[in-house]
């Protein structure tokens, strides 16, 4: 754990709020959850980031789509959907893999889902997570919707909804929080700012000093986060929420993180950056900082430790069996469910598409 | 450089590139010919997504060719304005399934643009955009929107399917004094080599070309399904049927008068395309041959397309959905067996 004690300091993490050095050092014990979340955030991260390279490997292999990795960036992810309750909604973009993770998506679904099967895009509803979102942005509008449905119906509840830096830049962005702000909705829109949209920095990206500032423009507070640091994330996030179930609307969240992998697996980011950059952020890994503090703390071994991972590779190899078991994709895949009851044309249509593949 | 310099550049070397690298070099060539000329778009510094722009910001700097924040509207509009103030933007959507913040400026403004100052504020523009299915890519990046984009009166729309006429059309599309939107197959990008002269030479827009002559029977198609309608053809041609495959180039402007000619020899049509069949660009042709050539018809038009039905998320079913050689053939079998 001494490598990180000669990070140089980054200066996009001026003004966040972190709880624990990158070295693993308590900085706010006063923001320390309880062990058992102290527990959960820390496996959740484990789990995720274990997934994440098993997915990497099995995109190689042929076995995935593109794929969206998010390594190094799950304490953001799974920080802010801990401090969730059930029945919250959460609307993630492409890397919202261990968002759907923490939602209770199973392995073998989100393996679908980056199989391009339609069975990973039918989320059990009662989870509250819509399907990753691909077109950037989209999701912002729909967040105030939903939270505003849900002020409507007082039941407490609340949406989140997560965008990269980039995404911000976007139209659907401004109007979609400003939605939300001018509604008074309970809504927490979480900026996922790994620092690069594909090849584009955020400096590129906007003139802004930072993009949580933007939020006094909307009337709601912007909280500048360290997204390494999973305690401080869950914290904002925890805090962000109770605001919005008080009634006093939503929050604009600015995790700064860093995407240490490439943008997908079909990206090569030598092409855009000095890998020295990615180096300095390995150093802030958010699961080895919790692991040196829960160590400190005597909390975990390395016993512990090999228990999550075989468990977890066990895991995914089932998940994997489920997923090649998954039925093969019929014709209906694709003319179903695109209205309640399909058109005169398209039953014309699938009668083609079966004939034609009868053909093959 | 002087048209009689142009002309021996362009002599001097042919070389054999894959599209993607046409039009790269198409890019080249405009940006060295036109201070005028401006490349932006997301990611286009680095070279694209697709490496579209490869080198042209080391050869022309970055206040020439430069990454944009991730906004489709902001990146047309930009463009609109540069045109209004007499920069020449080549604008690139990273794929033509991002188009759809767009299409209000589009739309609104770059089709209304000439007509609502009467002529005082041309906007010569292009706007670059991969389209089309074929590489398994995620979804919305499948999307085939020209159809869309053709409904909108005052734009140009070109959809090449060689190196060779990638290149020559953008490069006309560029000297074009109207807003024109140039739509690249990604299926094409990399599957498909040819010769390309190096220097500046120009394909003109709203001339279809023949890509393979026959007389039984016409099969309209542009973009990624030319290769796809030649496939069929040459099958077709075992079978002993002389298809004529039309490759349309730009559907706006449409070059009538090759269809018509075409239609009047073979008295069969089929048109093929990615996008979903209702109001899919293949309605508007139907209907204009209907009008028009109704009398040399001897079998009713088909369509092969897309479904009703946005291209698949799962990638794993678009076999299914792009159109593909034994679709095409099962459409010439129809249209001969009527
Ligand atoms: C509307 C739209 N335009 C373009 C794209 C292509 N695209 C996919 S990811 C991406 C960059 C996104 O960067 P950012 O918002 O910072 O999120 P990150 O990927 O870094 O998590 C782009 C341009 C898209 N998916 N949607």
């Amino acid at each position: 754990m001494t490598a990180a004690l000669t990070l140089p300091p980054d200066p996009r993490l001026e003004g966040t709020l972190s709880v624990l050095s990158p070295s693993g050092e308590l900085l706010r014990p006063d923001l320390v959850p309880g062990d058992e979340i102290l527990l959960k955030l820390y496996t959740g991260m484990r789990r995720a980031r274990v997934f994440d390279d098993r997915a990497m490997v099995l995109q190689r292999q042929g076995k995935l789509g593109v794929y969206p990795c998010f390594g190094g960036m799950e304490a953001t992810q799974v920080g802010a959907a801990l401090a969730l309750q059930d029945g919250d909604w959460v609307l993630p973009t492409y890397r919202g893999t261990a968002l759907a993770m923490m939602r209770g998506m199973t392995l073998a679904q989100i393996l679908l889902a980056w199989r391009g099967h339609p069975a990973g895009y039918q989320v059990d509803p009662k989870l509250h997570i819509l399907p990753f979102y691909i077109p950037i942005a989209n999701q912002i509008p729909h967040t105030a919707g939903i939270a505003l449905a849900e002020k409507r119906r007082g039941t407490g509840l609340l949406a989140m909804a997560f965008i990269g830096d980039g995404g911000t830049s976007e139209g659907d962005f401004h109007v979609g929080v400003n939605f939300a702000g001018a509604f008074c909705a309970p809504a927490i829109f979480v900026i996922e700012n790994n620092g690069w949209a594909i090849s584009t920095p955020t400096s590129v990206q906007t003139a802004a000093k930072n993009l949580a500032s933007r939020a006094e423009g909307y009337g709601m507070p912007g909280i500048r986060v360290d997204g390494n640091d999973v305690l401080a994330m869950y914290h904002v996030t925890l805090e962000a929420a109770e605001r919005a179930r008080r009634g006093e609307g939503p929050t604009l969240i600015e995790a700064i993180t860093y995407r240490i992998l490439p943008h997908t697996s079909s990206d090569d980011p030598k092409r855009y950056r000095q890998e020295t950059e990615a180096d300095a952020w390995r150093g802030r890994d958010p699961g080895m900082r919790l692991r040196a503090y829960l160590e400190s703390r005597g909390m975990w071994s390395e016993e512990q430790e090999q228990d999550v991972m075989k468990g977890m590779e066990a895991e995914i190899k089932a998940a994997m069996l489920e997923a090649d078991q998954a039925a093969p994709i019929e014709p209906e895949a694709l003319l179903e469910h695109i209205y309640a009851e399909p058109l005169a044309e398209m039953k014309d249509q699938l009668a083609e598409i079966r004939a034609l593949e009868a053909l093959k | 450089m002087t048209v009689a310099a142009e002309r021996q550049a362009a002599q001097e070397q042919v070389k054999t590139m894959t599209m993607v690298a046409a039009v790269n070099d198409a890019l080249r060539v405009a940006l060295e010919r036109d201070d005028k000329v401006m490349l932006f778009g997301e990611d286009v510094g680095m070279g694209g997504v697709f490496r579209a722009s490869d080198n042209l910001q080391n050869l022309f700097g970055e206040e020439r060719v430069f990454n944009t924040p991730l906004s489709e509207a902001g990146i047309m509009g930009l463009a609109v304005g540069l045109g209004i103030a007499g920069e020449k933007p080549i604008a690139e959507l990273q794929f033509a399934g991002f188009i759809y913040p767009a299409l209000e400026q589009i739309n609104a403004q770059i089709g209304r643009y000439r007509q609502r100052t009467q002529g005082n504020f041309p906007l010569s523009m292009v706007v670059r955009a991969p389209y089309g299915g074929g590489i398994h890519s995620p979804e919305m990046h499948a999307d085939s929107p020209e159809g869309l984009v053709a409904a909108v009166p005052g734009v140009k729309i070109v959809i090449p399917s060689t190196p060779y006429d990638a290149k020559g059309l953008l490069l006309a599309a560029v000297d074009d004094p109207d807003p024109v939107f140039f739509f690249e197959s990604i299926k094409l990008y990399r599957s498909v080599k040819g010769e390309v002269p190096t220097g500046h030479y120009t394909v003109p827009l709203g001339k279809a070309r023949i890509a393979r002559e026959g007389d039984d029977c016409t099969v309209l198609c542009y973009g990624g399904m030319v290769e796809v309608c030649e496939e069929a053809a040459v099958a077709a041609a075992a079978a002993g049927v002389n298809v004529e495959v039309v490759d349309l180039r730009s559907i706006v402007p449409l070059d009538f008068e090759t269809i018509s000619e075409s239609v009047k020899k073979t008295g069969r049509v089929v048109i093929v395309h990615e996008a979903a069949r209702r109001m899919g660009f293949g309605a508007e042709l139907s209907a204009r041959i209907a009008e028009e050539l109704i009398e040399y018809l001897h079998a009713p038009i088909t369509r092969v397309t897309g479904w009703d039905a946005p291209y698949p998320p799962f990638t794993a079913a678009e076999h299914m959905y792009r159109p593909d050689a034994a679709r095409v053939a099962a459409g010439i079998r129809k249209v001969l067996d009527y």
